[in-house]
């Protein structure tokens, strides 16, 4: 029973004392507000410029948002045509790696080229960082379909895509969650890196425009809103995953 | 004799290459209606056997045939329960056991409009094996040996002519097992299905089978046959007969003389 509780509490009381610390280090060791502001100063320039922060990042969320659709859509298209035919995996192998081994502040430029600044080099941004992982999570779930399974249906004569919609999909649902948490992180960042290159708006500018202000405790109030809205973030897609899939942690604990 | 699975002079290579051959000149033949064992060394190419007779692997060399037909894609008439009773997790046992009828003519079409007679076929297959109400319970909520059962159900649910045991007692306890060669006893005399059970365990074999075929080390084939006379139904008891006891000590002779050999 107290156990319990302390462990409903942990997140918050971790938080509070990291800040805390934060704080107290700033003080005791008097760092200057221009390298790394206290969190009593990021509280000051939340409150201050709350207005412009939510703006920006509002436009953010919208900009996370339909990258991140973006890579559900296509990541899950290629992801279930990739692991469901060897040939396409064998193929297409080499070019994904190897685009995803190109670091995506790289590809900003040629986005700005191509579509100049606005909203889209963030969308596009974000959507170029974050569908890897979709594809290749549920690649492997279709792909890693017990043998025995597969045996039992072909036997009954289940054509491929009877296999496919009665056990690859369902399968590959947890590793599709799973690969949504890490995407929507990524999905985040990418299209923070955009906004800074190669936008006027969203939170990725305002960091851009602040630092050119050297107004520090702006920047840092900027980046407490990227994590709180990251975390929120990463909370919808936890709900998510556990309404849709839930039969996967379990199963497993029964298991394990 | 006509036989109902025939396999003659069978060669088989996994990977279609010039590799070692899994199986070579394998050939047996079961009738329609009779329960026929296969014994061996492991990793002499019984589950390959197996795959072989329903079309999921084709031989090399040699010819495979069931019901008079050659066999040269899946079959749709089998059902088939492994020693891993591979549940689908996110569906519950009964969905599970639906699951064959979603795939397999006619039923396939029958389903929607019919579920309710379907859902009670199932539902009495259940309480045959001893699951009586366990429907709505998930696989992971369900014991080894209750999973082997409705995987058991599973393979029977759209009334197979062929039924494929790939070793499926072989992760169970020794009563959980004895009640189970029970419940396959049963339902093997209620449907008159053909049976091929593989196993390593020569009394399983000996009191369930009608012939107890015994493979050579790989490359496996055939190296002996022995009918098995008792009358049925059978009782358990039997299995502490002396008749039992030396059927199985034969049997295990040439399980050594293959492993020997190897
Ligand atoms: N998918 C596969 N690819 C390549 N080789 C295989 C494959 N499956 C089986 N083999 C090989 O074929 C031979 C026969 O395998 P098989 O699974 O039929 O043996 P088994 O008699 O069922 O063994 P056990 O009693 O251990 O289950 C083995 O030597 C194995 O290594
Ligand atoms: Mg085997």
């Amino acid at each position: 029973m107290k156990r319990s509780i302390w462990l409903r509490l942990a997140p918050y009381l971790f938080t509070l004392g990291f800040f805390a610390l934060w704080e107290a280090a700033c003080r005791a060791l008097s760092i200057s507000a221009f390298v790394l502001p206290p969190p009593s100063a990021i509280w000051t320039a939340l409150v201050q410029y709350q207005k412009p922060l939510y703006t920006n990042a509002f436009h953010t969320l919208w900009m996370t948002s339909a990258g991140f659709a973006l890579s559900i859509l296509f990541g899950l298209a290629v992801g279930l045509l990739v692991g469901s035919s060897r040939l396409l995996r064998a193929g297409l192998n080499p070019l994904l790696v190897g685009f995803n081994a190109i670091p995506k502040v790289a590809v900003v430029p040629i986005l700005v080229l191509w579509f100049g600044v606005g909203w889209l080099p963030p969308v596009l941004t974000a959507f170029v960082i974050s569908f890897f992982p979709i594809v290749v999570n549920v690649a492997t779930g279709l792909a890693t379909i017990e043998p025995e399974t597969e045996d039992v249906l072909k036997a009954l004569g289940a054509s491929r895509l009877d296999i496919m919609t009665k056990v690859g999909i369902p399968r590959s649902l947890p590793y599709f969650f799973g690969a949504l948490k890490v995407s929507i992180t990524l999905a985040y960042v990418g299209s923070v890196i955009g906004e800074q290159n190669a936008s006027n708006l969203g939170i990725g500018n305002l960091i851009t425009r602040a630092s050119a202000d050297f107004n520090v405790p702006l920047v840092f109030a900027a980046l407490i809103v990227l994590a709180v809205l990251g975390i929120f973030l990463v909370a919808v897609v936890d709900f998510v995953e556990n309404r849709m899939t839930g039969w996967a942690k379990r199963s497993q604990m029964a298991g394990g | 004799m006509t036989a109902f699975v025939e396999l003659n002079e069978v060669t088989h290579v996994y990977g279609g290459g010039d590799g070692p051959p899994a199986v070579e000149g394998l050939s047996l033949k079961v009738r329609e209606g009779e329960f026929a064992a296969i014994v061996g060394p492991s990793g002499c190419g019984k589950s390959t056997l197996m795959k072989l007779a329903t079309g999921l692997q084709k031989p090399k060399a040699g010819l495979v045939a069931v019901a008079g037909q050659r066999v040269a894609e899946p079959i749709k008439i089998t059902g088939m329960a492994f020693q891993n009773p591979v549940l689908l997790p996110w569906r519950t046992t009964l969905e599970n056991l639906l699951l064959p009828l979603e795939v397999v003519q006619p039923h396939r079409q029958r389903l929607r409009a019919n579920k309710a007679e379907y859902v009670a076929r199932a539902e009495a297959l259940l309480e045959k094996v001893g699951l009586k109400g366990m429907g709505a319970k998930y696989p992971w909520e369900l014991s080894g040996g209750m999973q082997q059962r409705a995987s058991l159900c599973r393979s029977l649910i759209h009334e197979p002519k062929l039924l494929m045991l790939d070793e499926p007692f072989g992760a169970l306890d020794a009563f959980t097992r004895e009640e189970l060669w029970c419940v396959i006893r049963d339902l093997q005399a209620e449907r008159a299905v053909t049976v091929i059970l593989v196993t390593h365990d020569l009394r399983e074999a000996v009191f369930l089978a009608d012939r107890v075929f015994c493979m050579s080390a790989r490359p496996g084939k055939i190296t002996a046959e022995r009918e098995i006379g008792f009358a049925r139904p059978r009782d358990l008891e039997i299995t502490y007969t002396p008749e039992f006891a030396e059927i199985v000590h034969e049997l295990r002779g040439h399980i050594r003389q293959a492993r020997a050999a190897a």
